[in-house]
């Protein structure tokens, strides 16, 4: 045999593309910066933009599969109109001019008579200070996006508590932080600034606790797991801050400057003031000052606030500081470690020595940064003091009927432990925190013909802000901010389809949905509300009448709209992610970015954003049409340079004034976007030096912020440990006031509405405990969600889908043993709702009384361009199935939301299962729906991406 | 059969940290975007759109459950390519030559066309670490991005492998293992890093972290007290307030 040594030909040096255009990703809700490499007029290449905050440079899995997405064969390419039956997917092509026409038809005589019978919600586009504006302009109530089922409890909690939340509000100090504990779920948002976060940690070696039932992704990189069983993680946070209360491990002077732990709340049990603040004339809430020995307004500087010790005030009315009803309550046995130990399965000495570890690191560990700074009361301050301990938590403590109180909870545990926005700590961004004053109240009031009046999603401070009518019926068809969910500031898209099904509060004539896959995985009970969509009256007519319905691809709620306007993908449009909606800062800079064509669409699709602006000139709203009726803005790109909120201050806040020259304020700059372009996508600003810490209560801060238009003066945040406004919910519910809720609602709304953070058990649980059908239902099922794929829009996905095409349910050991279940066996999983038939794999590294599979893998068959065998549609299957919108029956006449009874957040995590070995059904997992047709071809059988360039 | 080219001095490869790796597939997709339009035939994939997709891939994550004795259950997500290997078995089999291992560099490459789609190296690799692309029926591998270490039109910044370039928690280290020095070697001399699978006898270049130990659950050692000792009761909390605020002045 010849021995072979030889030269190879290779080109180290080959050519990679003709020219590299920065824009923004948008394969999940990250907003990372992206350098689109184009080669001969396509995409060659995506890779992370170094010079973005939020990414600096890398890139997941998803963004760089975006070429697939983005040529991917399930894209829509023409208007279409329904001609078979709903869920047929069969249509006909028409032309832009006939869309807008039909559209124009069904519209117009909504807002001549009554503008509530157009009902639209959008789901994950991140353009809501524009689409909000724009229902706002139509005048209908019935606006919000997908909040209500995502997280809504995490940004509601956040807002009234501390002045923000996580992801994009505030993110860990990942530069200074010494033990880091991150809750449930949280691969999916934010996802790369945590992953760059977590390596950071790992580099210096900082501990990272994970509190999740599941340790796959980052809870498997933590060095420490708290398995903690779905739906308690507020008693485990209570529980550590009955230890921390316990060894008085407690920041009081932070207390005392930051918060409202010395406002004397009003003990009048019984009466309509009581668990209100004290407040003076003006209206201030009053401390009681030790020196004076009388009560004094909350800011007065000289004061020495008393923490406990109840006071009689001048009008004899008896009071007590807010932290001597804290230290009560959670000193109280019941959040005592043992105590906790069976509900939350984590065994007492962890939850001891973990509060313990807290302790020691936020005290004994302590940052001091020589930097001085001067705060609210005009203080100055040589240092900045860090209580190096951080905390991240998204939809896993969220998605439960105890979601918000438990969120509420997390907050109090970190201001306890004085570590919010110091060094170290949690460290909000820029433009929160801003308090609840700086939030509007929800407008619900239409007039035929007229705009809204202000924005339709707010911040409730009592029932006085309810969108109720006279006869204290809901006003918004999603039964927002009424009495089952006061404060739901991100509405209840979930709830939509249900509701107009049933005609309660009312019916609706038009449902007009973006980006939000309700005939599938974004809904609760998908068959049902499948059935709903295509219900009919007597009279042979829907029931929800007309469905207009944008998206860019085949997804599975295509086949049930009636009207559809095709969208462009990420890489054919202009965006504009705005400090006016959902923002991209980092603790360090205000920041925000654009999306631009990088390439040309090469079908007949428009970008939704500049068809919404057509459409709402056709339909003569204001604001969108001038003194002629004539266009004010040319297209979205138009709208994002010229568009004003407030004076000087529009959807964009880099490059402003008219030589591009002026942050935050100026006049619309004509070169914006080219400016935006020029700077790969995006536009910083850094905070000051002094302004980096403590923004609640920094003066250095405020000051920048009302230069940069944030707000029009300052905004500090004092820290509710006590919320006022649920009080006054619970007054509500013993009939005080002019507005009360319905009898059936009061002994719930009473017991939830704590003003201090309370766990109660998930309410699923609960009624299944009060039928005695609790034991039938022995184990929770929760989903996770994988980094590499994001909710059904990844399922197209060439590459993606060979990493996540198909899920097993993980089943902890210990409960296959119980089974006869192994690897590869088929179950059964039944809820009080339904029941699916599923492959099981065998787990151990879960929670023992947990199953779970990954988030929204299953497809149906007909959608997505994928084919009829595709394994998504054999051996990918949903739990939604299984999860009802209403809880199961009790027995007392009434359907009760499943949801949570504050936010009216979907409570997904609460669902409660058993299950029973299966044969492998003959068409793989069930349900197994019937095929939709489809608008779009199957995908080619292969795929060989780039072969063009290949050497 | 296919000699190697005696021993490289400089030995390019990657250190892999599975203590930071969280299994996000950031690596694997960024790896199949460069190289399906670079090197060689595209990483092509079949039933792209049906049952059972499979296509090339040059970098794959698979995690594994483990049950450390006495300790709890964990996942460990594991990175395998080709290791560039010094003994490179795939080489030595390859019948063509076209399975070669550069003298300069150290990095194990295909000549696809040499290559006759025989499929032994990828027998012979005991690791797995080469995938035939269904399309072409070329043998593809992990190049270390040959193409962009030493390409000239990418800043230099960017001149390392496209999985090192994207990986979102920095878990991906790529340098000289020849040079005692480089910072990719004392990465592995300071975290005890290792080969896989030594037994083997193909001494890889590329080098594994090993995961730090984890927190026992029910270790018990606090760390430290509270400030204040044990109050079982709000009144003494509230007594210890007192005393707390008064130091505040």
């Amino acid at each position: 045999m010849t021995e072979i040594t030889a030269e190879h030909g290779l080109d180290p040096s080959p050519k990679v593309s003709d020219e590299v255009r920065c824009t923004t990703c948008y394969m999940c809700a990250c907003r990372c910066g992206i350098m689109v490499h184009l080669r001969d007029g396509k995409v060659r290449y995506i890779e992370g933009n170094r010079k973005h905050p939020i990414n600096r440079g890398v890139i997941c899995a998803k963004g760089s599969a975006g070429i697939m997405s983005h040529y991917a064969p399930s894209r829509l390419s023409k208007p279409l109109l329904r001609t078979g039956e709903r869920g047929k997917g069969e249509f006909r092509e028409i032309e832009w001019e006939e869309a807008f026409d039909i559209a124009v038809s069904w519209l117009k005589p909504l807002r001549d008579d009554d503008p509530r019978q157009l009902a639209f919600f959008t789901g994950r586009d991140q353009s809501q200070s524009f689409t909000g504006w724009w229902a706002q302009q139509f005048g209908t109530p019935n606006y919000a996006a997908h909040g209500g089922f995502c997280s809504v409890n995490m940004a509601a909690a956040g807002i009234y508590t501390i002045g923000g939340s996580f992801w994009e509000f505030g993110q860990p100090d990942w530069e200074l932080t010494k033990m880091f504990m991150i809750f449930g779920v949280a691969e999916d948002h934010d996802s790369n600034p945590i992953k760059l976060g977590l390596g950071k940690l790992k580099e210096r070696g900082v501990k990272v606790v994970a509190v999740n039932p599941v340790r796959t992704g980052y809870s498997a990189i933590a060095d420490e797991w708290v398995p903690v069983t779905p739906g308690t993680d507020g008693l485990f946070i209570l529980a550590l801050v009955h230890e921390l209360l316990r060894t008085g491990a407690v920041d009081v002077d932070y207390l005392l400057r930051y918060t409202n732990a010395a406002w004397l709340v009003v003990q009048n049990e019984g009466q309509a003031d009581h668990g209100l603040f004290a407040r003076n004339a003006a209206g201030k809430p009053l401390v009681w000052d030790r020196a004076r020995n009388g009560a004094v307004a909350e800011d007065a500087v000289d004061a020495k606030p008393a923490l406990k010790g109840e006071v009689r005030l001048d009008d004899g009315r008896r009071a007590v500081p807010v932290f001597e009803l804290l230290a009560r309550t959670y000193l109280d046995e019941r959040y005592a470690p043992a105590n906790v130990a069976q509900e939350t399965g984590i065994a007492a000495a962890q939850i001891q020595r973990l509060a313990g570890e807290l302790a020691r690191v936020a005290f004994e560990e302590e940052i001091v940064l020589a930097q001085p700074w001067t705060d609210m009361k005009g203080v100055r301050h040589e240092t900045m003091i860090g209580r190096p301990v951080s905390f991240h938590a998204m939809r896993g403590i969220s998605a439960h009927a105890n979601g918000f109180q438990t969120c509420r909870a997390l907050h109090l545990l970190q201001i306890l432990l004085g570590s919010i926005d110091c060094p170290g700590g949690f460290r909000f961004k820029p433009p929160y925190p801003k308090p609840l004053e700086a939030h509007p109240v929800p407008s619900s009031a239409s007039t035929p013909n007229q705009p809204l009046r202000g924005p339709h999603l707010g911040y409730p401070r009592g029932p006085e802000d309810l969108a109720l009518d006279d006869a204290g019926r809901p006003i918004r068809i999603d039964k927002a901010f009424s009495w089952e969910a006061p404060l739901s500031p991100h509405g209840l898209m979930h709830m939509v389809i249900a509701n107009a099904h049933a005609g309660d509060p009312y019916p609706i004539e038009v449902l007009f949905l973006y980006m939000a896959n309700m005939a599938w995985n974004s809904s609760m009970n998908t068959e049902g509300v499948i059935a709903m969509l295509e219900a009919k009256k007597a009279d042979g007519s829907y029931v929800i009448p007309k469905i207009i319905y944008s998206d860019a691809y085949a997804s599975e709620m295509v086949a049930y709209a009636d009207l559809i306007f095709p969208d462009t993908t990420y890489l054919e449009r202009h965006d504009c992610i705005s400090l006016l909606d959902r923002p991209i800062c980092e603790p360090d800079a205000a920041a925000d970015a654009i999306r631009w064509p990088v390439v040309e669409p090469d079908r007949d699709v428009r970008p939704f954003q500049t068809v919404l602006l057509e459409l709402g000139v056709r339909l003569g709203l204001p604001g969108l049409t001038d003194a002629e009726g004539k266009a004010r803005y040319r297209d979205y790109a138009d709208y994002i340079v010229n568009h004003l909120r407030r004076p000087d201050v529009g959807p964009l806040a880099g490059f402003r004034g008219e030589r591009g020259e002026r942050s935050g304020r100026g006049r619309p700059n004509p070169e914006q976007l080219q400016r935006y372009i020029e700077n790969g996508g995006f536009w910083q600003e850094h905070v000051p030096a002094d302004a980096r810490y403590f923004k609640h209560a920094n003066a250095g801060y405020q000051d920048w912020a009302v230069e940069m238009g944030f707000f029009d003066g300052p905004m500090p945040v004092t820290f509710q440990l006590y919320l006022e406004p649920l009080a006054k919910f619970q007054r509500a519910a013993e009939g005080f006031g002019n507005r009360v809720p319905p009898e059936h609602l009061r002994p719930r709304m009473k017991r939830t509405f704590d003003p201090l953070p309370i766990w109660y058990p998930p309410f699923e649980e609960e009624t299944l405990t009060a039928t005695g059908k609790l034991d039938g239902f022995p184990l929770h099922a929760i989903t996770q969600r994988p980094a590499a794929m994001y909710h059904s829009w990844g399922s197209q996905n060439a590459w993606l889908r060979q990493i996540h095409g198909r899920d097993p349910l993980f089943v902890p050991g210990g409960i296959c043993d119980e089974l006869g279940l192994k690897d590869g066996d088929w179950a059964h999983v039944i809820s009080h709702h339904g029941r699916i038939t599923v492959p099981i794999a065998r787990m151990e590294a879960v929670n023992s009384r947990t199953v779970w599979t990954w988030n929204a893998i299953g497809k149906r068959k007909g959608s997505w361009a994928l084919k009829l065998d595709a394994e998504e549609t054999t051996r990918g299957f949903l739990l939604n199935h299984l999860i009802h919108e209403l809880l199961p029956a009790k027995g007392d006449g009434l359907r009760w939301a499943n949801s949570d009874p504050i936010t009216g957040q979907a409570a997904w995590y609460d669902l409660r299962v058993r299950l029973e070995k299966a044969e492998r059904p003959a068409a793989g997992s069930e349900p197994s729906l019937s095929a939709t047709g489809s608008p779009v071809a199957v995908g080619p059988d292969e795929v060989a991406f780039g072969k063009e360039w290949c050497r | 059969m296919t000699c190697l080219p005696g021993t490289s001095a400089k030995k390019l490869g990657l250190v892999i940290d599975l203590d930071t790796c969280v299994g996000c597939h950031a690596c694997v997709v960024s790896c199949k975007e460069w190289n399906t339009g670079g090197y060689g035939a595209p990483l092509s994939d079949q039933n792209a759109y049906g049952a059972d997709p499979v296509g090339a891939w040059l970098n794959r994550v698979h995690a594994y459950e483990v049950t450390p004795a006495g300790q709890d259950a964990q996942i460990v997500h594991f990175p395998r390519s080709c290791l560039h290997c010094d003994d490179a078995p795939c080489v030595t089999v390859c019948p063509t030559g076209a399975s070669y291992k550069r003298l300069a560099d150290g990095i194990v490459l295909v000549d696809e066309d040499w290559c006759i789609g025989c499929g032994l190296c990828a027998w012979a690799c005991p690791y797995g670490a080469r995938e035939m692309d269904g399309q072409a029926n070329v043998m593809k591998k992990c190049t270390l991005c040959v193409d962009r270490i030493y390409n000239e039109n990418l800043p230099e910044e960017d001149r390392e492998p496209a999985c090192v370039r994207a990986c979102p928690s920095r878990a991906r280290h790529f340098g000289d293992l020849g040079d005692p020095q480089s910072e990719v070697s004392l990465l592995v001399l300071a975290r005890g890093g290792f080969d896989l699978m030594p037994e083997q006898g193909t001494r890889p270049v590329n080098k594994y972290l090993p995961p730090r130990p984890k927190q026992a659950r029910e270790a018990t050692d606090r760390g430290a007290a509270g400030v204040a000792a044990g109050h079982e009761r709000p009144e003494g909390f509230l007594g210890w307030l007192d005393r707390a605020l008064d130091k505040l002045g």
